[in-house]
């Protein structure tokens, strides 16, 4: 039987997507600010953090007032569990963004544009895809594309060590400063993280489905 | 940027003043020597659900039935002080019709109590009373009832067999259709699922969910998950005094007085 406060945990369900669009937007900018050397950009993706932990503080108060009032078990009590901990990797990831959009302020600061063949662009068109298909599958209540999440989060892992293996190679040492190419192994080690919570993402809604 | 969206639900109005119904002040109520309310000062408001919880012998019933003169059928009740004003009028003075006021404010009680007709005439026998004899008249208030009730699809087609032959959540129903056969303000409910079983209990919940776009609804549960499920405000008595009454959010999720906190999580009681 449906009852009428069924309908919060739809409006929870949406709360939800919408920070994990957000925090993609955030993810997704922040690497094309440094790409496009748009100082601009970076400043934008620096004012979308505010909004993304208030909407994380909002689902938080919207999941302990649901366990206060609605008594949840089963899947309603997984959902709200899931919800907690997908914020949460959400807002991380909106974290991961305003790090990224940092360290890009101070390369191109420092550099100018970012002409090394570093793989930047390829490993953020992967990561939001990923961070994509994770909200999708939650959306869509999809085991299968959940499963596929976690197995492509190795192909993040993998460009994040072969940025690793480039920046303390001999030869870049003579075209970047030492500063940037610290940035840079921190800014592949943020890509990379935001992968790990889509990841987490997709075992959380594994279990809300399956139950374990 | 704004990401913020529309909370869960419109928050219950704080303008008191401009929504309250009912409108109690010091109000202090004994059964002869033994005094059950103390001080009760608390608004109703319109349209919204209002539930009373505490335990056991707190003065829950007593303070509902107030709100109708239910207790003038005792004998040796007394108001020691205060007054209770419905719809701005002192409802204890002394020119107050209380038939009248008991159309106004409904009853609906934990046992369910149809008359033994049938499920047509629990609903029309008090509109004939009132004089109202067409038979199309009749019909129509009988439907809108049963529709409020949301009963009407369940038993149009067997308007003429006996109300005790329904099932306990369908007998409660009626008595709520009954209820709003006189077009009343406000209907008080005394424990209305406490003798349901789960499924009729949400049927009901949703009723009352329902309700509120019309009426305003005073409950009395012994049931906390209830409370908080149904209601928009909620009111705590103990040993007679209202310990604490604010939104149902905060009564459940922070409350300010320790004893509300120990009840509502079940500590005692
Ligand atoms: N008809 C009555 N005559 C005398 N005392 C009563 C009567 N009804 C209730 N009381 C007393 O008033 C107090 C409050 O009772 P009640 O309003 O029924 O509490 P609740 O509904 O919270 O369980 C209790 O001490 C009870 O014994
Ligand atoms: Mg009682």
């Amino acid at each position: 039987m449906q009852r009428y406060f069924h309908d919060e945990l739809q409006e929870l369900r949406n709360k939800l997507t919408l920070l994990g669009e957000k925090s993609n937007d955030a993810a997704r900018l922040s690497v094309e600010s440094l790409l496009e050397g748009d100082l601009e950009m970076v400043d934008r993706v620096l004012a979308l953090d505010d909004a993304i932990d208030e909407l994380e503080k909002e689902i938080g108060h919207a999941c302990m007032r649901y366990i206060s009032l609605r008594s949840p078990v089963s899947t309603d009590a997984r959902l709200i569990l899931v919800a907690l901990k997908a914020s949460h990797d959400f807002e991380r990831v909106g974290d991961e963004a305003h790090t990224i959009a940092r360290k890009a302020r101070d390369i191109l600061i420092r550099e100018g544009r970012l002409s090394e063949p570093l793989k930047f662009k390829e490993m953020s068109r992967l990561s939001s895809n990923l961070l994509n298909d994770a909200i999708t599958c939650f959306v869509e209540e999809d085991i299968e594309k959940a499963e596929a999440v976690i197995k492509m989060d190795q192909e993040i892992d993998a460009l994040n060590k072969h940025h690793y293996e480039i920046l303390t190679a001999e030869t870049m040492q003579k075209q970047l400063s030492d500063a940037s190419r610290f940035d840079a192994v921190l800014i592949s080690k943020s890509i990379e993280r935001i992968g790990d919570h889509a990841k987490n993402l997709a075992k959380e809604v594994i279990y809300l489905l399956k139950g374990n | 940027m704004n990401l913020a969206i529309q909370p869960e639900r419109p928050k219950p109005n704080s303008a008191s003043k401009a929504k309250a119904i009912i409108e109690t002040r010091d109000f202090s109520f004994a059964y002869g020597p033994t005094q059950a309310l103390f001080d009760i000062s608390m608004d109703i408001h319109k349209k919204e659900v209002t539930a009373l919880i505490g335990p056991s012998g707190c003065g829950k019933s007593t303070f509902l039935r107030c709100f109708n003169r239910m207790n003038d059928l005792i004998d040796n009740t007394r108001i020691l002080s205060g007054q209770i004003k419905i719809s701005g009028i002192d409802i204890y003075k002394r020119d107050v019709d209380v038939i009248e006021l008991r159309k106004h404010v409904g009853m609906v009680f934990q046992k369910s109590n149809p008359f033994p007709k049938s499920i047509y005439d629990n609903i029309a026998y008090g509109l004939r009373i009132q004089g109202i004899k067409r038979k199309s008249e009749l019909d129509e208030v009988v439907e809108r009832c049963l529709r409020g009730a949301a009963l009407w699809d369940e038993v149009k087609d067997r308007l003429g067999d006996s109300a005790l032959g329904m099932s306990g959540g369908q007998q409660q129903r009626l008595c709520i259709a009954r209820a709003l056969a006189v077009k009343p303000k406000i209907i008080l409910m005394d424990e209305p699922c406490s003798a349901l079983d789960p499924v009729a209990t949400a049927k009901v919940e949703e009723l009352i969910h329902g309700l509120k776009t019309d009426y305003t609804i005073v409950i009395v549960t012994h049931n906390m998950q209830q409370a908080a499920r149904l209601s928009d405000r909620t009111a705590f008595f103990y040993l007679g005094k209202l310990i604490e009454y604010g939104p149902t959010e905060q009564i459940f999720m922070n409350p300010e007085n320790p004893k509300t906190e120990a009840y509502v999580s079940g500590r005692f009681g």
